[in-house]
């Protein structure tokens, strides 16, 4: 690791002046995935800017339309509440199948989001769901906040605050491993929303991130059934093909999970 | 025999400190005026060296020193060596590169050392390491043994032309023929033995010390055999001379094999400390141990046993190739020949068997010994084979197993080897009956309304272990001998200390050993210390891999124990003026059988120290020490099966039900013998299911970090069911046979076996992934 100065700001408008004095600087939250980056030395920010600390980011509240998390929420913390549970179980289906015991501990939904892995678990949840990304700048709408391979709508300085998550009628994630990371080789978050729309992403999966998926959207739209996806055929275009797996077998598994995160949505 | 002698499942009791952060490893060595080594290494798999300008990089801060490789050439520092001849089927020696510890010149695999930044911090030595400018022309490099051996293929070293090491060969090649020609049916088999790397838990380190006014080296390092070390880095390496030179392996965390070869970076550390005037402490990080630790199997190889109308064996026809990476290192060249082609003849009948082994240059990661060498990759072939034969020839792969078994011992196979003793009918029974073999078709039935693919598959493995009687490894061309040494002292008080050339990094020592002691003398193992891993502590010994060290490193304990006996029983029977003959040992005390007369051991001893009423001419003290050879192998055989749950949606692979049934011999802790077969089903399955080194075509590492190589998890494994049956080696005196990699031997076939069942064919190589699996049961509907 390079040389770093550690701050821990009390409040979000500290860390935000923190980031202005010290433009070379990173945010930090669960530092599940900076952490790392900056041992190999592939990063090397002047300033660490911790937030995992602020009390303002961190909480969990569901109200009659949507469950709200905080950005430095834990995963272990949303796995552990109730008002997550009866909100969105998929959510917290989704939390206690990210990484591992070590990582739910320390990981965030902000960093998770914020970082945008192209297998992390949170991006298909915030897209199939049209979260609301609220910042300490503005709001931002799931549909417009995911920008590729490790990029978002966020500015440099801007701390993502909170999500919003829109209560669904229906919806359910099912996550086919990656056997070595353990992130998504692909998985899948299907939603029906209380207006009837039906919304479909899969991570792990595309060359350019998390994915909405119009052909299972459009099937389910028709019967929301794993039965009614059995003739949809996924084109591997586009897809990942690595060592782990081809693209045709990542397009069988977008389908193959679609159909068991609609059985596991009931 | 006490509550804590053999056969007592008495907890570990090194694992106090182990599992309370107490270990003492190498890393946790501190010593006052450390500085920290980091390499410098090639990113590149073939280039040619072209300069190295360190002259900013000097001048950082904490910068004590960069040391090139051009520096070792100047100090006549020798080039690593490879510790056993084999010759090619024409006669001709190997034909070896060398391999300096930092390249001067060329440098043949990602991650290759060129320079060594040493400075006050690692922190330090690593910024300056980033302003030493290296020029590499780069070259053509080979990263598969295929295109290695293409014609115009680029070119690893110019003593070994077409890249090729060795072509070897064992067995008759004609009578092998005949065989084939007369053969009802044939049954032929490609396989793929992936490489591996052994990712021990604790990095590589050492730390090395210079004493200038003694002229003396202290090396602390990660080794299973630290004599070894001090022989190659005082023989060959010209570094420190064996007598001016301490190496201490303290607590290790594991090695698998691959902390028995005497590497680059420990003797450059060693090297560096005398350069510099300074102790200098390297320890390897994850990606390090990708680059460098030596890699593990790695063959491909076709084979066809040809069978009579009964469908008994008639002989077995092997061509394998085997990758060596980049350089041949310290024991790579017996792994593909001495150790994987004398065990093909597996738990069978095989009148005739000739197999051919080529060694192969690639720019890749050098290989070497890996948890059973050899040995599984000979099981995964003669067990893949067996089982598909079995299909072929409609027999149930039980009794096509059965009817070919050896059945008498000694057997002598045509490969070298002379099984002592076995039963493996006895083997194979209680595994089928623990399986519930007979209930096999119902469950696959209800697997198949429920969408899942059910299969079975067996592995009846045997393994080669004890290494080795020394005259006879040395007749095929090994550079050092096998025994081990003991030295047994009883303090003055009766505590007692056992030194063992042995060396535990992980295994349990200091629990077994203390056990045998404590069985002899019907005392309590806490009475016992078991000192090993330093060399000035230590007379000598060849240190712990190949599950030795129960057969050969225990075998050399009983022998100084029964030194010690013999002379306590003399004091014994001095003191209690009765005859020698008469004294027995029991719960700690020198008795006179019949009588109530006794003496204690701790009173024993003091009589031995104080010298003041021994028998007339004996000498004071009570130690004694033994070398031990072994007169054969071991051979550790066993019957595992596997049956797995295919998910055909995503090809995902769980293992339902494993069933082990080893014979080991005589177990002298079936606790820790347990755990031993555990890890090693661990590892066998992370071989069939999880784990490969892959490389790009140039030569790129694709998995050098736990993103990409999966190791095995505990949710990847199932809960074994261990188990043994019975019988005693005649070999050694304890009877012990080696439990240590016969989990990583015997479970890989299984696994596959169990898969290939289910799918209904034979398309699909280590590791089976969900997603090669997937593929695999996309060509067989394709075929439908
Ligand atoms: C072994 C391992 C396994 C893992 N497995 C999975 C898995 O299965 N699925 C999965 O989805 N992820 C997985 N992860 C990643 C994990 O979820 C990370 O924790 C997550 O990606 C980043 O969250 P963090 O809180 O740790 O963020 P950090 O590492 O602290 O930060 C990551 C990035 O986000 C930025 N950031 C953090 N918080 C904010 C904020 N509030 N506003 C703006 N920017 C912010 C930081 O500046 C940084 O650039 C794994 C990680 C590890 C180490």
């Amino acid at each position: 690791m390079y040389e770093t100065t550690y701050h821990r700001p009390a409040s979000i408008d500290e860390a935000a002046a923190l980031f202005a004095k010290h433009p070379e600087a990173k945010y930090l939250a669960g530092g599940h995935t900076l952490i790392p980056v900056m041992k190999q030395r592939l990063a090397a920010p002047s300033d660490v800017i911790d937030l995992a600390k602020i009390k303002d980011l961190i909480g969990i509240e569901a109200t009659s339309d949507a469950l709200i998390i905080k950005a430095a929420t834990t995963y272990y913390d949303i796995t552990q509440s109730a008002a997550a549970k009866k909100a969105i179980p998929a959510i917290v289906h989704l939390t206690s199948v990210l990484g591992d015991p070590a990582v739910r501990y320390r990981g965030t939904v902000g960093g998770s989001i914020a970082n945008n892995d192209p297998a992390a678990d949170y991006p298909a949840a915030v897209l199939a769901l049209n979260a609301t990304i609220k910042t300490n700048k503005r709001e931002i709408k799931g549909d417009d906040f995911f920008q590729g391979l490790f990029s978002t709508a966020l500015e440099e300085d801007e701390i993502i605050t909170s999500v919003s998550f829109p209560i669904p009628a229906k919806a359910g994630y099912a996550k086919m491993r990656h056997p070595a990371s353990r992130f998504a080789l692909t998985a899948v978050f299907v939603a029906q929303t209380k207006s009837g729309e039906v919304r479909v992403a899969a991570t792990g999966a595309s060359q350019s991130g998390v994915m909405r998926v119009p052909a299972i959207e459009a099937a389910l739209k028709a019967n929301w059934s794993a039965g009614a996806l059995d003739g949809v055929k996924i084109s591997a275009d586009g897809l990942m093909g690595d060592i782990h797996g081809s693209a045709e077998y990542r397009a069988n598994l977008i389908k193959v999970m679609a159909q068991r995160a609609v059985d596991a949505a009931g | 025999m006490g509550v804590e002698g053999i056969g007592a499942r008495v907890a570990r009791k090194e694992d106090k400190r182990f599992i309370t952060g107490r270990g003492r490893y190498v890393d946790d060595v501190k010593i006052v005026g450390l500085t920290h080594a980091h390499f410098i290494r090639s990113p590149h798999a073939h280039a040619k060296v072209k300069g190295i300008d360190a002259s900013a990089a000097k001048d950082m801060p904490g910068v004590v020193d960069v040391l090139t490789a051009q520096q070792l050439v100047d100090d006549k520092i020798g080039n690593l060596i490879c510790g056993w001849a084999v010759s090619s089927k024409d006669g001709t020696p190997m034909k070896m590169g060398a391999w300096p510890a930092m390249a001067p010149d060329t440098v043949r695999f990602v991650g290759q050392a060129v320079a060594v930044v040493i400075a006050e911090t690692k922190n330090q030595a690593k910024d300056a390491a980033e302003a030493v400018v290296v020029t590499y022309e780069e070259l053509p490099a080979v990263s598969s043994m295929t295109a290695a051996l293409a014609s115009g293929a680029p070119q690893l070293h110019p003593e070994a032309p077409g890249n090729v090491v060795y072509d070897w060969a064992i067995g008759d090649e004609k009578l092998t023929n005949d065989a084939f020609s007369k053969a009802a049916n044939v049954v032929s088999l490609d396989l793929t033995n992936n490489r591996l790397v052994p990712n021990a838990m604790e990095p590589r380190a050492a730390v090395a010390e210079y004493d200038e006014a003694e002229e003396h080296f202290t090396l602390h390092t990660t080794s299973q055999n630290p004599h070894v070390a001090r022989l190659v880095l005082s023989a060959f390496y010209n570094v420190a001379q064996e007598h001016k030179l301490r190496v201490i392996a303290p607590d290790v965390g594991g090695g698998f094999g691959s902390k028995i070869f005497i590497y680059p970076e420990e003797m450059v550390a060693l090297w560096a400390s005398k350069k510099v005037r300074r102790p200098v402490k390297w320890t390897g990080d994850r990606t390090e141990a990708f680059l460098t630790d030596a890699h593990g199997r790695d063959h491909i190889s076709h084979a066809e046993m040809a069978f009579d109308a009964n469908n008994k064996i008639l002989g077995l026809r092997v061509k394998t190739h085997a990758n060596f990476g980049a350089y041949m290192s310290l024991f790579s060249s017996s792994v593909p020949t001495y150790l994987y082609a004398t065990l093909l003849s597996g738990q069978y009948n095989i009148p005739t068997i000739y197999a051919e082994v080529m060694g192969v240059y690639t720019n890749t990661t050098p290989v070497d010994a890996y948890r059973g060498a050899g040995r599984p990759e000979a099981s995964y072939l003669v067990e893949r084979l067996m089982e598909t034969s079995a299909r072929q020839l409609k027999v149930d792969p039980a009794e096509l197993r059965r009817l070919n078994f050896v059945t008498q011992f000694p057997h002598q196979t045509p490969v070298i080897m002379a099984y002592d003793i076995g039963d493996f009918g006895a083997s194979l029974d209680a595994a089928l009956k623990a399986i519930d073999y007979a209930g096999f078709p119902a469950r696959k039935a209800k697997a198949k309304a429920a969408g899942k693919l059910r299969g079975l598959g067996f592995s009846c493995y045997i393994e080669a272990c004890g290494i080795a009687p020394s005259k006879a490894v040395g007749s095929l061309g090994a550079g050092v001998g096998l025994w081990e040494s003991a030295e047994v002292r009883v303090n003055p008080v009766g505590t007692i200390e056992v030194l063992t050339g042995s060396h535990s990094h992980g295994q349990g020592h200091e629990t077994t050993f203390a056990q045998l002691v404590a069985d002899r003398l019907g005392i309590s193992v806490d009475q016992v210390q078991i000192v090993h891993g330093d060399t000035d502590k230590v007379q000598f010994g060849m240190g712990t891999y190949g599950s030795r060290s129960a057969a050969v490193g225990m075998s050399a304990i009983f022998k100084a124990m029964e030194k010690v006996e013999a002379k306590a029983k003399k004091i014994a029977a001095h003191l209690l003026e009765a005859s020698e003959g008469d004294i027995v040992i029991e719960n700690g005390e020198f008795k006179v059988a019949g009588t109530d007369k006794a003496i204690a051991l701790p009173m024993v001893a003091l009589a031995a120290y104080t010298a003041h009423n021994l028998p007339d001419g004996m000498e004071p003290g009570l130690k004694e020490g033994a070398f031990y050879d072994p007169t054969n192998f071991t051979f550790p055989a066993g019957a595992y099966i596997c049956e797995v749950e295919i998910d055909p949606g995503t090809g995902k692979t769980d293992i339902v039900d494993f069933v082990a049934v080893d014979d080991f011999g005589r177990l002298i802790n079936p606790m820790i013998v347990e755990g031993q077969v555990h890890g090693g089903l661990a590892q066998g399955i992370g071989q069939a299911m999880l784990e490969s080194a892959i490389y790009d075509d140039n030569g790129q590492p694709v998995t050098a970090s736990f993103m990409d190589y999966a190791m095995p998890r505990a949710d990847d494994v199932p809960s074994f069911r261990v188990s043994h049956t019975t019988t005693l080696c005649p070999g050694n005196p304890l009877g012990v046979k080696g439990c240590g990699e016969a989990g990583a031997i015997g479970s890989s076939p299984a696994v596959i076996n169990a898969i290939t069942d289910a799918l209904g064919h034979n398309k699909i190589e280590m590791p089976a992934t969900p997603g090669r699996v997937w593929e695999a049961l996309q060509l067989q509907q394709a075929a439908e």
